[in-house]
């Protein structure tokens, strides 16, 4: 049986998020031919519903509220649920981000229904998919099926690959006035600590350091590398604990979740939280000094060495190729 | 106060871990309060030595989830409740975690409960604000810091890095990021202690729950093992050469560059 989907979108900074596009192809296999309705929530989100239709999504509903320029449980869910009772869709899809984590279970329990959440793949479609989602801090996975009634799931960024943008496409973008009320909770201060370029849980090349970095200085050179390869900086627990960087850049259970092409783990001893956050990396290249580091059971790639020698040398190395 | 903070028996992901028969070895195994639980008791503890009141942990679990509820209890809370699902459930989701404990705390009259903001063995972190959907009162996830003054809360939240100040009100449930405190070991003393304070014991019958009201949406058709990866190569010789190597597999071999 196919399935009318609804997949929240998620803006920042005026674009969307790469994780709304990857939302969408989740969503088409879930939808097993059903229609795809994106939807859209904030103060100023009218402009972006195109990008979604281009991106697979049938039609698009925004809701705008100047309540909705932050996102609160309350004021995003009051906007869920009014969209909701007017399209009484079959499943839901949500990015596994910081709002997907802390809207979708409120709303899941408002419908009362099961949710799957940090989704990383999608064997077969519609009623017989099944959820793959990693547990035991990415250690182990387990395949989980909805019993019956709505479909509701979270996907991890960067691991359900997007469709093709395709200009061609079009569609309605509509919007719905729903009156945002009785905020419990009030936003009186924003500190945005994420530094500029790319979206670290989005980066396809990820430069992470660690203890072993030794200093704030010491990650120039890793950045100069994240930069020559389009990637972003990351850190581990170890680094920011020691003010080597902002606890923004973190990877691992209490961090980001990344999943990138290529994971570059420099002075990292490879703690299980860390893993937690970039084991499912596609390849893994590990720097250490001690060729005894648990971040070499999951590395593709290691050197035995000083990440002060490497890396330059790695920059070199690509550099090369970069101008042949 | 009347506060509460859930608490998870989780397994130490930090062992090794095996799948025999579609479940998670646990003979063996070594089980801990989940971390984010130890930092959701202490500031629990640390809420009451400020404002008075009482400390209740709750768990849902079997006999064996007593021996975190005493750790608990050791670290400085007053009371704790199991919820003994043995011999009632034979599977459950996130769904029938939250619904249990919302059916106990719905008449509790609870002003802060406190929970981890995921547990690092199921790692959905659902159960927070599913419980307080229930209940009907606010949240704030991943917080690091909490301030209460009557019954205004001022929290600073963790968003993917970045922070947020939110000023709300009691009641609320709240879920613990790494950050909001250093929790407390057990003292000796406070082990002595523990032994003689109030450990409840519930069944689903003793909330007037059936089996059917909180069955399970989901279900789980098959845990494994991430496939083997090829060991790691670790390169040789001299580093320039190792680093050579290096950019070379991943432009050839890995094709990341
Ligand atoms: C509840 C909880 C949550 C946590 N969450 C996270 C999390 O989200 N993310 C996270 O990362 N950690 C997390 N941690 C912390 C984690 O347990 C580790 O303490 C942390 O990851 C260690 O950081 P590190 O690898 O940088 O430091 P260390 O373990 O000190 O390792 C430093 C490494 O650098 C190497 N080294 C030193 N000098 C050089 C050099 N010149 N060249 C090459 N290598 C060198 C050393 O050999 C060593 O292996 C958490 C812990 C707890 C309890
Ligand atoms: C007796 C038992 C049997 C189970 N059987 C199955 C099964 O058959 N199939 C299956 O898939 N899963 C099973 N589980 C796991 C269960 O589904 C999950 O533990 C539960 O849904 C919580 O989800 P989570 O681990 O993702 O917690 P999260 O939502 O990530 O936890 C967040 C926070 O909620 C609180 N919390 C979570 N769980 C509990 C709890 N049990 N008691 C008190 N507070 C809690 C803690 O504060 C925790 O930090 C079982 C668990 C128990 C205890």
């Amino acid at each position: 049986m196919s399935k009318k989907v609804v997949v929240l979108g998620e803006a920042r900074e005026g674009a969307l998020r790469n994780v709304s596009f990857e939302a969408i192809a989740a969503a088409k296999k879930v939808a097993g031919g059903g229609e795809i309705v994106g939807l859209l929530f904030g103060d100023a989100v009218q402009s972006l519903g195109e990008e979604m239709i281009k991106y697979g999504a049938d039609r698009v509903i925004t809701v705008e509220h100047p309540h909705l320029k932050h996102y609160t449980s309350d004021g995003f869910g009051q906007a869920f649920m009014a969209v909701y009772e007017q399209e009484k869709p079959e499943a839901i899809v949500f990015g596994h981000t910081a709002l997907g984590k802390d809207l979708s279970p409120k709303i899941a329990s408002k419908l009362d229904s099961g949710l799957v959440s940090d989704v990383t793949a999608i064997e077969g479609e519609g009623d017989d998919a099944v959820y793959i989602r990693p547990i035991y801090s990415g250690k182990a996975f387990e395949k989980v099926k909805n019993k019956e009634g709505l479909l509701f799931i979270s996907v991890r960024p960067n691991n359900i690959a997007p469709l093709e943008k395709d200009d061609s496409r079009s569609g309605d973008v509509s919007s719905v006035s729903v009156d945002i009320t009785n905020l419990r909770s009030v936003i009186s201060e924003v500190v945005r600590k994420s530094t500029e370029g790319v979206d670290l849980s989005e980066a396809k090349v990820v430069v992470a350091g660690g203890r072993g970095v030794k200093s704030a200085e010491g990650f120039a050179p890793l950045e100069e590398l994240a930069n020559l390869l389009g990637g972003a900086v990351g850190a581990s627990r170890g680094a920011c604990d020691a003010d080597y960087c902002d606890y923004s850049l973190q990877i691992g259970q209490t961090g980001k979740v990344v999943t990138p092409d290529l994971y570059i783990a420099a002075g990292i001893s490879g703690a299980i939280q860390h893993m937690a956050g970039m084991s499912n990396s596609k390849v893994i290249v590990a720097i250490n000094k001690d060729p005894e580091a648990n971040i070499f059971k999951v590395a593709d790639y290691g050197i035995v060495g000083d990440l002060f020698e490497v890396i330059p040398m790695m920059i070199e190395e690509i550099k090369k190729i970069k101008t042949n | 106060m009347n506060i509460y903070a859930l608490v998870k028996r989780t397994f130490d992901t930090e062992e090794r871990i095996a799948v025999s028969n579609g479940k998670i070895v646990e003979d063996g195994a070594e089980f801990i309060i989940n971390p984010y639980d130890e930092y959701a008791i202490e500031e629990a503890i640390q809420v009451r030595d400020e404002h008075g009141g009482e400390v209740t942990v709750i768990t849902i679990g079997d006999e064996e989830a007593e021996k975190q509820l005493r750790t608990a209890l050791a670290m400085g809370a007053d009371k704790a409740v199991l919820i003994n699902t043995e011999d009632d459930l034979d599977e459950m989701d996130e769904f029938t975690a939250a619904k249990i404990i919302a059916e106990y705390l719905k008449d509790k009259n609870a002003d802060l409960i406190l929970a981890g903001n995921v547990a690092i063995d199921g790692g959905s972190g659902q159960v927070g604000p599913r419980v307080a959907e229930l209940l009907a009162i606010n949240y704030v996830t991943t917080i690091t810091n909490l301030e209460i003054d009557g019954t205004s809360v001022k929290i600073i939240r963790d968003v993917e890095g970045d922070s947020e100040t939110i000023e709300t009100s009691l009641p609320l449930l709240v879920t613990a990021q790494q950050g909001l405190n250093e929790p407390r070991y057990p003292s000796l003393p406070g082990i002595m202690k523990a032994k003689k304070k109030p450990l409840e014991e519930l069944e689903l019958d003793d909330l007037d729950l059936d089996e059917d009201d909180v069955e399970a949406k989901t279900e789980t058709i098959e845990v494994y093992l991430p496939p083997q990866k090829a060991a790691g190569r670790v390169l040789e010789g001299d580093l320039s050469d190792q680093v050579k190597e290096l950019v070379d597999l991943l432009n050839k071999e890995a094709k990341v560059l």
